[in-house]
């Protein structure tokens, strides 16, 4: 296997798909798959058989194509021309398959792909999804997949690609935003010739948020040439996926690509004839949100309970079984490929001063348009929640949009115009976090909404540390008092003393960022906990209080 | 490692053959542990002592250790799931789309509260965390299919169709 064998491939694949007049493309990623699309697929596949178009037409299933609230989603391709279609039941086949030919639509079922959802976005991560087959490492390879890899390892130093990713301006995608350069240059420095790994963590625990499950089950190969591009940089020949087993349609895609990979050669010894070998295992997650945090992961990989330690020694120095390891999230493992394709001043040029290229967001909640968006870092959340969400439906009123999941913050609407980055987003009392964007309406209380985050921090604290432990329930109390109308300033007080303490003193990122979501509702959304508290009264009325209880 | 045999699977019942596979692929290991843990609970539906006595002796692990993972991680449960399972998701977007509302009317219909299986041994209630299915919020998985957008009354005559109807 070498670079010229992948143009071969590329070739063959490209010439299979000329062959073909049209190429119907059915989203089979979770989201249109709930909404029923492998029975759109079959009827699909079962009408281009019957009407003997099985030479010229090409029913396929690709990853997600973003608009999931339209699912399920059928594209059909002939040449440059590509119609969208939305909502499509197995019942469509007919009418879709009998249109192909006469260069019509069927226009009932037709979504507009110049709509802003459509043409705000800017694909980097997400410029394969529902597009390829992510079952069939030749599509992945026809439109340059594992070049940059060869590339990597044909013509560059380690040193090399490390800078590249420096130039980017990459940083982390799983939340807090480290560099990912710098994070690459320490594992690559940390002490020579001894074994090292590199983890990708793909214990997507936030609830609302799906862009790692989406990018997995769509395009598992760019996360796999992502990893081995790094393990070629920071000089690791073993890598470990940490998947969510809650996540079955991504564990079978990604299982598959390895195996592929590993057929074609583009993973395992010696890869395109150099010295360097590279492979990776997978690991299932059980359902541990803690298990997000890179040492906490690290004890789970190892087959122990997910319990966060004190850093340092970070994971750079002492990783997984003691040795050096680079842990990085999905999204940052599929920036890679084409960082190193196109280069770190291309990507550079994209977004903010600080916080560079494109960031994938799963808009949720109350939004016309719900589903998987990517979009250049810097535009604003107004735009995104009025131009690509489509706004609120029901002519309800925005109230505020979460970002961040548990560990993030609520912004209410004075800041719409804020850009989306790392730092602005901070600045606000939240944080841009992996990318989970619940989008709040009026109908919502946003005390509920903050005893709703600590609840599941509650819950999901590991129990090492006693801030975190104790404080998370005690701060749920404090929030159900509130809530149910119990409680009164002295309490608010407690609470606001309580979340400082548990911020501060907490082992992990859990319990450090626990309090964000009650300190954010508290800073912008104050009145509504007096309202609790000093009058007894849910002003959405979504709490029961005592007094309403009692009447 | 010489003269340690392998213990015995604790019944002659053939899945445990499928549970042996995963701890050989993983040359018995003790960083397999979680791996084979999902394995048990994908062959049996659930992780009992018998399994956990199994696993700790086949894999050289201490006992607290195999107990501390299985109870440790949601995923796993140590009681028998019923016939038919249905999960509530209760994910951010699901809860403020009403996924309280569908847990109240599945738990006051059936008198059972979520981790809990019907007397009968019909019905399991669970919750998740989240299914990631967000843009159909609220999100029932029932017995393994994916609903979405359901309110209280449809979720509840779902569960009903598929109970009456189950084999």
């Amino acid at each position: 296997m070498g670079p010229e064998n992948l143009d071969q491939i590329a070739a063959a694949e490209k010439l299979r798909a000329q062959g073909m007049r049209h190429h119907i493309c059915v989203c089979t990623a979770a989201g249109c798959q709930s909404a029923g699309s492998g029975e759109v697929k079959n009827a699909l596949a079962r009408e281009v058989a019957d009407l003997g178009l099985k030479h010229t037409c090409e029913v396929k299933g690709v990853g997600c194509m973003g608009l999931c609230s339209a699912g399920p989603l059928v594209s059909v391709e002939c040449g440059e021309d590509r119609v969208l279609y939305q909502k499509v039941k197995p019942d469509d086949a007919e009418d879709i398959v009998g249109a192909l030919d006469g260069g019509t639509e069927v226009s009932r079922l037709v979504c507009d792909t110049r709509a802003p959802f459509f043409s705000r976005q800017m694909k980097i991560v997400l410029e394969n999804s529902g597009r390829i087959d992510p079952e069939r490492i030749e599509d992945y390879i026809a439109v340059g997949g594992y070049g940059a890899l060869m590339r990597a390892i044909t013509e560059m130093t380690p040193a090399e690609v490390v800078q590249e990713v420096i130039d980017s301006g990459l940083r982390g995608r799983g939340g807090a935003g480290y560099p990912t350069g710098l994070k690459w240059s320490t594992v690559a420095k940390a002490n020579g010739g001894q074994q090292k790994y590199v983890i990708c963590n793909g214990d997507e625990g936030d609830p609302g948020a799906f862009m790692d499950r989406a990018v997995l089950e769509s395009d598992p190969h760019r996360v796999l040439e992502g990893m081995a591009i790094a393990g070629y940089a920071v000089g690791a020949n073993h890598g470990y996926v940490y998947v969510r087993a809650e996540y079955p349609l991504a564990v079978k895609n990604l299982r598959t690509a390895i195996r592929q990979a590993e057929r074609l050669g583009v993973l395992g010894s010696d890869i395109a004839g150099t010295r360097f070998s590279f492979r990776v295992e997978v690991r299932l997650g059980a359902g541990a949100f803690v298990c997000g945090e890179e040492t906490a992961l690290i004890a789970s990989v190892e087959g122990k309970r997910g319990a966060p330690r004190p850093r340092p020694p970070y994971p750079a120095q002492e990783g997984l079984w003691g040795r050096p390891t680079l842990i990085n999230n999905v999204e940052t493992f599929a920036n890679i490929a084409p960082i190193i394709r196109r280069g770190g001043d291309w990507f550079s040029g994209i977004g903010t001063g600080k916080s560079k290229g494109t960031k994938v967001f799963a808009l949720a909640g109350s939004a016309v348009n719900t589903g998987l968006i990517e979009v250049p870092m810097g535009i604003t959340l107004r735009e995104i929640i009025f131009e690509i969400a489509g706004g609120i439906p029901d002519g309800r009123r925005f109230k505020a949009v979460q970002t961040g999941g548990p560990s993030g913050g609520c912004i209410p609407e004075q800041y719409l115009d804020l850009p989306v980055d790392y730092e602005s987003l901070v600045k606000v009392g939240s944080i841009m976090g992996s990318g989970g964007m619940i989008v709040i309406d009026e109908s919502s209380c946003m005390v509920d909404v903050a005893k709703y985050f600590m609840e599941f921090c509650m819950s999901e604290s590991c129990g090492k540390c006693v801030p975190c432990r104790v404080g998370t329930t005690e701060l749920h109390g404090l929030l159900s008092r509130i809530s149910s109308g119990t409680a009164g300033a002295r309490e608010l007080a407690m609470l606001e003393e309580l979340c400082e303490v548990v911020r501060n003193t907490s082992l992990c990122g859990l319990g450090q960022s626990a309090p964000n979501p009650v300190l954010s509702t508290l800073r912008y959304f104050r009145d509504e906990y007096t309202a609790h508290a000093a009058e007894g009264r849910c002003p959405a009325g979504v709490c029961k209080t005592e007094k309403e209880v009692h009447a | 490692m010489i003269g340690l045999a392998r213990p015995a699977p604790p019944s002659g019942d053939k899945r445990w053959k499928i549970v042996e596979a995963t701890m050989r692929r993983n040359g018995y290991q003790g960083n397999s542990l979680i791996e084979t843990l999902h394995s048990v609970q994908e062959a049996f539906g659930f992780l009992d002592d018998d399994a956990l006595r199994f696993v700790a002796l086949s894999l050289r692990l201490p006992l607290s250790q195999v107990y501390g993972a299985a109870t440790f991680y949601h995923f796993f449960t140590m009681r028998p799931p019923g016939k038919h399972a249905c999960v509530v998701c209760t994910g951010t977007a699901c809860y403020i789309k009403g996924a309280p509302a569908l847990l109240d009317a599945l738990e006051k219909k059936y008198g059972i509260r979520p981790g809990e299986t019907t007397e009968d041994g019909e019905l399991s209630l669970l919750t998740a965390r989240c299914v990631g299915s967000c843009s159909i919020a609220p999100v029932v998985v029932l017995d393994n299919e994916v609903a979405g957008k359901l309110g209280p009354k449809e979720i509840v005559s779902r569960v009903e169709g598929v109970m009456n109807h189950g084999s």
